[in-house]
């Protein structure tokens, strides 16, 4: 009875969750997106996860990582680096389209080996240092990709790049709907899809992690560092494996969200966002997967809804109180008063007592 | 060499305001153990504080000398930034003493955007010119000059500081802060309130992050609800550069990285042959604190290894 019951909700959440773009979809795209920027989330906060959750170390500059899979994806398939340089122009006549197949893999390699150049220097500091380290690095990142218009425009600086390709295999294009018989998905739907298969795989790959030798010996790091080393887990590749692997996720992540925009800048990258990731995966409920899930969904899906409520309320306040502010004091009273009532998260892991 | 000297001097002002907002971030956390993120914004609310005092006073009493309208509202703006920060600590840190280590983190995150946000809903978001309220002949010396107000920064900082050490050395409450910060349990069992320490600590720390907004804001001549990030998180590095929890520590580390800021701001240009531009840098601080981190983890004048964390 108790497996039906459990197949039961299992399916039902499988086709509400296949279901739920195309009801969006008839409300208006606008909220398509909010589904499509969750799902990114999530797979963000999966990603920093491994880092935060499993392994213990507190890293405040995820959002680098994020920042370089989307460069990664942005300069190799938008017009931008045939533009600045001509000889590289000549080389491509028909303009920078790298296939899906090669940019993916690669943001997620570059971002990964950045996770362990970031990893490497860091790895006899704990806590708190390695956390002002690791948002000191996501600065770095992000004052380069600012400032990296000059001598050699690579980056473009402030004003970003657009005209970045959607992503296209297999013959179909994201980025135009798509048409069966005489009913037409949208583009933001498409990339629904896309997305959430992203993210099944992220939680089977996460969840397989956790039960495995690997993920045991991250639970002990995190733990206590010294009996893990006693215990003769080699805690130094270890501890670069999961920055390599949360950089990973935060790469490939940076990638599906360049091609998703069309368009990214340095403004997207800001320590606000490293923040928010981190607050996602701690108020759900750190090391859990469904607690991160729930974090990452309340944290980016809610005050984006609620930007569509508060109208009336900054009429009100003579525009005083605009969505921006809105949604910016939203966030930051949930961040307070869910740590304050439940500091262990909202779904925390049920069977381990102790936590971070 | 006198553009040597003058980034020397610049650097020394800069530096100095890291240091008042550093004492603040090191002493909390060699009591309690926490980043307290919202710290930049605590000065902030100082630095915006004294600014619609100024407004108000030099509409309703025109004439008052610069000097005295700056002492009073300095004096106000302390008052408000201790109020806060002794409120933050009893409604956001207090109830979270005892919680896993990533709770009061967050929370302290949280606040950091709340004040941030409350302030942009009271002060609105624009920036806020900063009046000059002392004279702006700058001073000249050995080639190099020095403007008033950054005169007056060097001073409250001394005096600031001064003041601190004695607190902290020679009275009965710096006896039981320093206890604290050893060991809460044994402190506590000799008789030291540990609730009245953390909240006076937290006091102290507002005080000086305001003296430093009011500096910030007067060298400057902005203020702005989001003034206080860069400057906090700057001065926390300052405070992990010379080993947290030390507060000689916290000064050398922010002097040391004010001036590393300021004179390779001047020189990184000629540096790199113009590859790499002044706007660079911000991220000295953090390219610093990563070299000294990775070399000497408990920072320069830090004694244990951080592994209480």
């Amino acid at each position: 009875m108790k497996q039906q019951q459990k197949i039961f909700v299992f399916l039902a959440a499988a086709v509400g969750l296949l279901v739920l773009p195309l009801v969006l979809q008839s409300f208006g795209n606008a909220w398509v997106r909010i589904a499509d920027m969750s799902l990114l989330f999530v797979l963000l906060s999966l990603g920093l996860n491994i880092v935060v959750g499993y392994a213990g170390l507190l890293d405040l500059g995820y959002v680098a990582f994020f920042a370089i899979g989307a460069y990664t994806f942005g300069l190799l398939s938008s017009p931008h680096l045939t533009d600045t340089f001509p000889a590289l122009a000549a080389s491509f006549p028909d303009g920078l389209h790298t296939p899906l197949w090669v940019i993916v893999p690669l943001a997620a390699g570059i971002a990964g080996l950045f996770g362990a150049i970031l990893g490497a220097p860091t790895l006899r500091l704990r806590g708190d240092y390695l956390a002002i380290v690791t948002l000191g690095f996501g600065e770095i990142i992000r004052v380069f990709l600012n400032n990296l218009d000059q001598p050699f425009n690579i980056t473009n600086g402030p004003k970003g790049i657009s005209q970045i390709d959607s992503l296209h295999f297999f013959g179909l294009n994201l980025g135009k709907k798509l048409v069966i018989g005489s009913y037409e998905v949208a583009s933001v739907s498409l990339y629904y899809y896309l997305f959430l298969t992203l993210v099944v795989v992220s939680v089977v790959i996460c969840h397989r992690l956790e039960l495995s030798r690997v993920g045991r010996a991250w639970m002990a790091i995190r733990e206590d560092e010294i009996a893990a080393k006693a215990m003769g887990i080699n805690t130094r590749n270890l501890k670069l494996l999961a920055f390599a692997m949360g950089a990973t996720f935060g790469g490939i992540s940076g990638a599906m969200f360049a091609s998703f925009q069309g368009f990214i800048s340095p403004e997207s990258f800001s320590l606000m966002e490293s923040v928010m990731i981190v607050a996602m995966v701690v108020l759900g409920g750190v090391g859990y997967l469904p607690g991160v899930i729930l974090g990452a969904i309340l944290l980016s899906a809610l005050p984006e809804v609620l930007r569509y409520v508060a109208g009336p309320l900054q009429e009100a306040t003579g525009g005083r109180l605009d969505a921006s502010i809105l949604r910016q004091f939203l966030i930051a009273l949930a961040m307070i008063s869910v740590m304050l009532l439940r500091p262990r998260g909202l779904w925390p892991a049920p069977e381990h007592g102790k936590s971070l | 060499m006198d553009i040597l000297l003058q980034q020397i001097i610049n650097g020394l002002v800069l530096g100095s305001m890291y240091a008042l907002i550093a004492l603040g971030y090191t002493m909390v956390y060699g009591i309690i153990n926490l980043i307290n993120f919202a710290h930049g914004e605590v000065m902030m609310v100082g630095a915006l504080t004294s600014w619609t005092i100024i407004g108000l006073m030099q509409e309703s009493m025109p004439g008052t000398p610069g000097y005295i309208i700056l002492i009073i509202a300095l004096i106000i703006a302390c008052v408000v930034a201790a109020t806060l920060n002794f409120a933050i600590e009893k409604i956001a840190y207090r109830p979270l003493r005892n919680s896993p280590k990533l709770a009061p983190m967050l929370t302290a995150m949280g606040m950091s955007l709340m004040l941030q946000t409350l302030a942009m809903i009271i002060w609105k978001p624009n920036y806020k010119s900063y009046p000059t309220l002392l004279s702006n002949t700058p001073i000249e010396i050995g080639g190099a000059v020095i403007s008033p107000t950054q005169v007056m920064i060097l001073a409250f900082t001394a005096v600031s500081l001064s003041v601190l050490m004695w607190l902290v050395n020679f009275t009965k409450l710096g006896r039981a802060m320093r206890a604290t910060s050893e060991n809460p349990r044994v402190a506590a069992l000799m008789g030291v309130k540990p609730d009245v320490v953390i909240s006076a600590t937290f006091i102290i720390g507002a005080v000086l992050a305001a003296i430093a907004g009011v500096m910030y804001a007067s060298n400057y001549g902005t203020a702005q609800h989001a003034m206080g990030f860069l400057p906090g998180l700057k001065a926390f590095t300052a405070a992990v550069f010379g080993g947290i929890g030390n507060l000689g520590g916290a000064v050398v580390g922010a002097i040391l990285l004010g001036l590393i800021e300021s004179i390779g701001a001047g020189y990184i240009g000629q540096l790199t042959g113009g590859v790499l531009g002044s706007n660079y840098s911000d991220i000295f601080a953090f390219i610093v604190l990563i070299i000294v981190l990775t070399l000497r983890p408990s920072g320069l004048l830090g004694e244990r290894v951080a592994d209480r964390a």
